[in-house]
Order: structure tokens, then sequence, then C-alpha cells
């Protein structure tokens, strides 16, 4: 029962990180209708520029823990949008109206640029980080066995919860939120509109992918270890996240997310670690299988 | 008197297959004009081509002195120029009221309100359904939804395909009463696309008769109802 606990507690954590990743990927789905596989390495580059950043904070001797991670945030989640815009306008935009696999090929060609990039610019090896926020609370001592909340884990909850939250306000309720579910029902009848299209799926990129640089925040402090290769496995997974919770829906995302999260960290505590990959996937299999359209998703019916 | 909108040459494709050949049609301030033809005869790629979606591939469309021709369809949109497209498009997953304040976006926040009042006085339908879905209207008040969405741009040209697609006759009757006081009360020209031919060219002042892509014939409403060929063609065997 505590170890059952102690699983729980760490998948939503694991989970509400793939969660914010499969957010970008889903909503990028939604209005162009294509796989941004370069997303996961946007979520790499955001975990080093928060690890870049945090470094040079504490060259200039910041010490206030709070600040630091503050601006850290701020600047990761701000660059990593340029990141997003950038592959966009450079990769995406001038395939608009192609092939259907053009952007896709132009997405893998642009996560291999982004991998190979930060591996020759920080170099191959793992970078390693001191735990910034050490520390929790026993929850209970059962058998032996103490279930820890620990501070950093409460923090990964709030941020996802407090950035789903805005994240939700701006969809729903404003008028950027509106032009972005328009153009994600019928971009032709958005231009229609007068809606400038390419800025609005710009945009979806840039706030995507500002999710991916947090997401990519809270995986450095949470594992304390990073490599120009980790956008590529979180990638996959917060992919198959979206899927699985129904792709081109955004509460879907989450959930999804929360779900591999979930199987990943109990197969592992209960069976193999070296299958949890494997656990996660089948599970995707089975779902699609009987649900094609994931769990959230909706069937393309409508009237006419 | 410079015409509003004059198109002349237009060419337009879809892959290969030439859609428009050579169109040359004017539209004047304050007119209704009507543009009538077959199935498949290039009407809704005509309606498409002046906001760019497709782009023609040869001659030109000035719209108030300016060849718009090569901009892209959300600046066109932004110069007075609002369509009711083909198949309504409406936003099926947004409410009436999102639906209708998608159409303002050009217009700014400024008077959005004042906006909503005008298209709930002439479909006040659509104010008893303000927040149900675009998706679940019938489709007389979807059409509804598209003309109101389109009018909330305050345009002062209107592009209205099919406006009678499907409909009930009493619908439509209500949906041409509706376009004909816009017209006489506020002056909005209208371009209007219909397989209806009887009660468009009653309502138009002018009409075109579009066959594979090309203009056949032109003259006033009331002209090409009485020409024979236009009652073989697109009259006989049944009018609204």
């Amino acid at each position: 029962m505590a170890y059952a606990l102690q699983q729980l507690i760490n998948g939503v954590t694991l989970g509400m990180i793939y969660g914010l990743i499969a957010v970008g990927y889903t909503m990028v789905y939604g209005i162009v209708g294509m796989i941004n596989f370069a997303h996961g390495d946007v979520f790499m580059v955001g975990s080093f520029l928060s690890l870049i950043a945090l470094l040079a904070l504490s060259a200039l001797g910041i010490t206030s823990v709070p600040l630091a991670l503050a601006l850290t945030l701020v600047f990761a989640a701000a660059i990593a949008a340029l990141y997003g815009w950038t592959v966009e306008r450079v990769a995406y935009r001038p395939l608009r109206g192609s092939f259907r696999l053009a952007p896709l090929i132009s997405a893998i060609g642009m996560s291999i640029v982004l991998q190979n990039f930060v591996q020759v610019s920080q170099g191959a090896r793992v970078k390693p980080i001191e735990a910034i926020i050490p520390g929790g609370i026993h929850l209970m001592d059962q058998g032996g066995f103490a279930v820890q909340l620990s501070w950093m884990q409460m923090a990964i909850m709030a941020i996802t919860l407090f950035i789903l939250a805005i994240f939700t306000w701006l969809v729903t309720k404003t008028p950027l939120g509106r032009t972005m579910r328009a153009c994600e029902q019928d971009l032709k009848m958005a231009s229609l509109l007068g809606i400038d299209t390419d800025r609005t799926i710009g945009l979806t990129f840039v706030i995507g992918a500002a999710l991916a640089a947090v997401a990519g925040f809270m995986f450095l402090l949470y594992y304390g270890v990073i490599d120009f290769y980790i956008g590529f496995i979180a990638g996959i997974k917060a992919f198959t996240a979206a899927v699985l919770g129904g792709i081109g829906s955004l509460p879907g995302a989450v959930l999804g997310g929360l779900l591999i999260g979930l199987i990943e960290v109990f197969w592992s505590a209960y069976f193999s670690v070296e299958y949890k990959d494997v656990a996660a996937f089948s599970i995707l299999i089975v779902v699609l299988v009987f649900m094609p359209t994931g769990i959230l998703g909706r069937a393309e019916v409508e009237k006419v | 008197m410079t015409p509003l909108l004059s198109l002349s040459g237009v060419t337009a494709f879809y892959g290969a297959i030439q859609a428009l050949r050579g169109i040359d049609l004017t539209v004047n301030a304050g007119e209704i004009v009507t543009l009538i033809g077959a199935n498949g005869a290039g009407k809704s790629t005509l309606m498409m081509t002046i906001c760019g979606t497709p782009r023609a591939r040869s001659g030109s469309i000035v719209h108030n002195g300016q060849d718009i021709i090569q901009w892209p369809t959300h600046a066109i949109m932004r110069r007075g120029i609002a369509q009711a497209p083909e198949g309504r498009r409406i936003f099926s997953r947004m409410t009436v009221h999102e639906n209708l304040l998608m159409g303002a976006e050009v217009a700014g926040r400024g008077g959005i309100p004042d906006l909503l009042d005008q298209v709930f006085a002439l479909f006040p339908r659509l104010k008893e359904r303000i927040s149900q879905r675009g998706g679940t209207l019938s489709g007389g008040e979807q059409q509804m939804l598209a003309i109101g969405r389109a009018l909330m741009s305050r345009p002062e040209l209107l592009l209205l395909d099919e406006p009678s697609l499907g409909l009930a006759p009493l619908v439509v009757r209500q949906i041409f009463g509706a376009i004909r006081d816009l017209n006489r009360s506020s002056g909005l020209t209208v371009l209007l696309v219909e397989q209806n031919a009887y009660q468009a060219l009653r309502l138009a002042h002018r009409g075109y008769v579009l066959v594979n892509g090309s203009i056949t014939m032109t003259g006033t409403g009331a002209d090409l109802l009485a020409r024979p060929e236009i009652r073989a063609a697109y009259l006989e065997g049944g009018h609204g």
C-alpha cells in the first residue's frame, strides 16, 4: 500500500512532464495536421537553456533560490519559444500546401539538426547539476517503507497545474484562443474572416515550445542530469501520450501524459525497469485497436 | 463611375484543370449581382478566387481601384469584402456567439454589441441559439449564421455562395428578403451565386451566366429571365 502510494506520486510527477510536452504535439496537430517531430528536441533545448541560465545566475552571485528558478524558467521559455517559431518558419511554412509527407520529413530533419547542434555546442557528455530543492515531507511509514513527497515533486505538480490553468484560460476565453480554435477547425474559413493564419500557426508553435521548455526545466531539476538525447525518448513518450489521449484534444494530452507516466512507473516498480517502454507502447497499441481516436478524441463526423 | 469590383481576363486552375477561363465581370457599388450556372461551372471557384484562394493564374481583380490579385486572403478580407462561402463553413465546435465574434475580427473590438444587435434584428433565431454550438444548428440556422458572421465585419461587398442550398422554401424566402433589405437600407453590395436561378434573377439588378468556366451571357435580372435559352437551361422543370 505504502509502496503503491509512492509509485502513484512518482507516476503523476512524471506524467505531468509528459503531459506538458504532449500539449504541444496535440496543438500543432490540431491546427496544421502534422506531427512536429522536432518538438521533443525543443523540450531538450529548453532543458539546456535552463541549465545554462542556472549556471549563469549562480556565477552572477544570485543566491536566492526562488528568484533564480523564476528567472531561469522565464528565460528558458522565452528562448525556446523563439526556437519553436523559427522551426515553424524555416522548416514547415515553406512546405505548406505541398504533399503531406513533406513537412513530416522536414520535422525529422529539424529534430536531427537540433540534436546535433546541442551535441556540438554543449558536448555529448551528460550534464549533472546538484539538487537545488532537496528534501520533502514524510507522508507515512508502513512496514519499514517511508512514503516521501519531495518538495520538487510538489513544485512540479503545482507549476504544471498553474501553467495548464493559464493555458486553458488562454484557449477558451481570450480572442487569441478563439482564433486558434477557429484555425484548428477550418483554416481556410479563418483566412476568409481576415485572420492571418500563418501568424496564428506561428503563435501555436511559440506557445507549444514555451510549454515544452517548462517541462524541460522541470525535467532538469527532477532528474538532475540531462544530455542532448533526452528529447528523443521524452518526445516519443509525449507523442504517445497525445495519441493515447486523442490527438487534437488538449485535455486528452494531459490525461494521456498522466497515464503514460503512471504505466511506466508502476510497470518499473512491479515488473521490470528494462521493459517499461515496452509496457507503455503496448498499452498504446491496445487502446488504438479498440479506440482508434484515443480516449478523448472525437470521431470526424459532422452534420453537413 | 468606377466599379467597386472588376475582374478582367481572370483564369484559375485546380492542379492541371482549368476552372476559370478569362472571366470579365464588374460589380458596382449598391448593386446586387448574381452569378448563375450549373453544378461545376466554376461559380464557387470564382467567389474563392476573388478572395485569393485559389490564387488567379492571370488577369486582374481590381477592388476600389487597387489590383488585389496577388494579395493574401486575409488582407483581401480586410478591405471590406466578406464571404459566406459554399457549404457555410460554420465553426461547428464553437457557439453561435463565438462564430459571430470570429466574423468581427476585422471590425476590431469596438462596436461589437451594435453589430450583434444588427445581426439579431435580421435573424432573431440566432439570438435564441446564441450559446448553442454551431454544429447543432439546423441547415437554415447555419446559413443565417454564415451570413450573420460575414456581416459582422461591416462589409461593403458581400459574397454569398448558394444561400438557398438545401433549405425549405420558406427559409429561402426569409434569407432572400434579408439580402434585399440589407441592400436597400444600408446600400450593401452583393455578389450572389445561385442555382435557384429564378429567385436569384428576380432579386438581382444584373446577372451573369457561367458555363464551363466562361461567362456566356450577361444582362439585367429581368432581361435574363425573359431569354428563352435561360428559361430552357435553368428555369424549366420547376422554380422556387
